[in-house]
């Protein structure tokens, strides 16, 4: 009888403690425009967000880690086992990768209980260990009490704990997350996050979370490749990536409203800062006389010094929510940059109104539009509207440099 | 046997055979990437175009002394295909193939693949998936080619004609008894037997609709 025990330890005794994923993947999309899928990256135990716009090949990375769809050519190794590999012609089955799949939209089986559902993934396991697995685990979720009940019947929260609990009773090798989190308000996630988190120090697999929505990479990676047609374009802790974003596209992706062309003007190694003029936003007719009225906008910022040289062209973004309005002159500021500037548009979108203004001399029509986030409740207290003249209220650090 | 036993033993055994032939057929329609897919496709959806007379024809040739397949049986039980119960079977199945594949293959093409894919993601083999999800998924299909497939049976007329020739108690259906009755002017008889099969196709049919809302009453998914 103790011998038996021995011989039969539980799976996840019998694995490594740290399995890292490496996965070289090429492959060429037909559809979207047509584009090719090329990447190599390494997935240490822990959560990793992969970041990027919609149609940008996340699913794709997913479905291919998965083997739901194959690749051109690569590679994709788990913890030494090779998954696939184009040139020695290995393909394993999806069915014998081990991994968790959290699928966008669940795709839980609408015939089947919550436990019916949470247990079939467990047919490899001894009978024995079965009940207990999918107990400790509808335990560890929360929904023991929902057990009997089909997913028609629960709550997109529930179902999406159900959908989880599933996805890692098997005790997977690796974990993939398609957007899990997108269709949930904001308490309901931050639970599901928490649960994760807490189950992920207990089992140190790779986790591969797929989002679009910035605020979900600050909650739970702890590092973040950022996808951009089909190319890793970064690649680090959320903070570097998205702080001090050195590619334009990186700042759209993350949410810069305020994307400016600059031109270094002074530099104050002292104060670690440095002037730059704004230049006028570029259109494409306007692109060859911008560089003969680049100094019409008027408008100057200081923002934290780079390596930059004096008349350097670059790129200056800044977030609608970090600059502050104000409806006179303000004083006693530690924010160094306070620019005038008039209220072109104001509009209305759910909780928060974006209100358009221009800075620059009066008349031009080469003025910087600045967006600015503000709450309603802000627009009626400073009555703020259309025509009225504010001031714009932008510390230093909250612009962003970038490479022009 | 009378020929109403006979019409139905005939359709509960063809109906029977034809939901094990039908199931791996509509399998391979819905899931399989073949590019000779068609050709399948055509091939089993011919009975519902063409004449019963052209389709007993050819299978009474298939099945006569002639053919490799007539003599190998000939050979094995000592009498030919044609003109028997089992050559009424053999030639109903092929008839009724259409309305027990399609409804399958349609049941089956209607699963949501994500399913499909989440059950490979969980260790499950394809034939688990298919015992596990795509069954389960599919009664209401599975439910209507069994029942089609019988009452479609019970009504045929040339192919039975062709093939069975009209033996009584051997070979006589139904639908063949009415033709004689009515040829020999007994159109008392004839009244009574078109009477039982217009009800019994119809009760089928009733049952059919009719289990198939509560089915999906039962699972409310969609």
């Amino acid at each position: 009888m103790s011998m038996r025990m021995v011989t039969q330890p539980e799976a996840d005794e019998v694995r490594p403690a740290a399995r890292t994923l490496y996965a070289r993947l090429r492959h060429r999309y037909l559809d979207d425009g047509g584009f090719v899928l090329d990447a190599e990256f390494v997935l240490e135990p822990g959560i990793t967000v992969l970041f990027g716009a919609s149609g940008a090949g996340k699913t794709t990375i997913l479905d291919l880690l998965a083997g739901l769809v194959s690749p051109d050519s690569g590679r994709i190794t788990i913890g030494g086992q090779v998954l696939f590999d184009s040139e020695r012609r290995v393909n394993v089955a999806t069915p014998k990768r081990g991994l968790g799949y959290l699928f966008q939209d669940l795709a839980l089986f609408p015939h089947m209980t919550v436990r019916q559902n949470v247990e079939y993934g467990t047919h490899r396991l001894e009978r024995s260990v079965r009940g207990q697995r999918s107990a400790a685990v509808l335990e560890a979720f929360r929904i023991s009490h929902l057990a009997e009940r089909r997913p028609g019947d629960i709550s997109g929260g529930e179902r999406q704990r159900v959908a989880l609990a599933r996805a890692l009773v098997t005790n997977p090798g690796y974990l993939l997350l398609d957007e899990p989190l997108s269709a949930l308000d904001v308490t309901t996630k931050s639970k599901i996050v928490s649960d994760l988190r807490t189950w992920n120090r207990d089992h140190r697999i790779p986790v591969l979370f797929v989002t679009h929505d910035r605020e979900e990479v600050y909650a739970l990676a702890e590092r973040v490749l950022v996808i951009e047609r089909g190319k890793i374009g970064a690649d680090g802790r959320p903070q570097e990536v998205f702080e001090a974003p050195r590619r334009e596209s990186i700042a759209q992706l993350a949410g810069f409203e305020n994307v400016f062309g600059a031109q270094v003007g002074s530099t104050n190694t002292e104060l670690g800062t440095m002037k730059c003029r704004l230049l006028p936003p570029i259109d494409n007719a306007a692109t060859a006389l911008e560089t003969v009225f680049s100094y019409s906008t008027g408008v100057e910022v200081e923002v934290p010094l780079t390596g930059a040289t004096e008349g350097a062209r670059l790129r200056v973004a800044v977030r609608a929510g970090d600059i502050l309005i104000a409806n006179e002159t303000p004083r006693g500021l530690s924010a160094r940059n306070v620019l005038r500037a008039r209220i072109e548009q104001l509009e209305r979108r759910d909780g928060v109104v974006v209100v358009r203004t221009k800075c620059g001399a009066e008349g031009e029509q080469t003025g910087v539009g600045f967006d600015v986030h503000v709450t309603p409740g802000a627009v009626g207290s400073l009555g703020l509207r259309q025509g009225s003249v504010v001031w714009l209220v932008i510390k230093t650090h909250s612009l962003h440099v970038l490479a022009a | 046997m009378a020929p109403l036993p006979l019409t139905l033993w005939l359709a509960a055994l063809v109906s029977a055979i034809l939901f094990f032939v039908a199931l791996p057929i509509a399998y391979w329609i819905s899931f399989a990437r073949n590019r000779w897919k068609f050709l399948v496709e055509a091939v089993v959806a011919l009975p519902l175009v063409l004449p019963p007379t052209v389709l007993g024809f050819y299978l009474l040739l298939a099945l006569g002394p002639r053919s490799p397949l007539g003599r190998w049986y000939q050979q094995l039980t000592g009498h030919t295909l044609a003109f028997t119960f089992e050559g009424l079977v053999i030639g109903s199945i092929l008839y009724s193939m259409p309305f027990a594949v399609q409804p399958m293959a349609a049941s089956f093409a209607a699963i949501d693949r994500k399913l499909l894919n989440a059950s490979a993601t969980l260790g499950a083999s394809r034939w688990r998936t298919f015992v596990r999800v795509v069954l389960p998924l599919s009664i209401p299909g599975l439910v209507t080619a069994v029942a089609l497939s019988f009452a479609h049976t019970l009504g045929e007329f040339g192919v039975v004609l062709m093939i069975g020739g009209n033996i009584p108690g051997l070979t006589q259906t139904v639908s063949i008894a009415i033709y004689d009755n009515v040829q020999a002017l007994e159109y008392g008889a004839a009244n009574q037997q078109a009477l039982s099969l217009l009800a019994i196709s119809f009760v089928i049919l009733c049952a059919v609709y009719g289990l198939n809302r509560r089915v999906w009453a039962v699972w409310p998914f969609k």
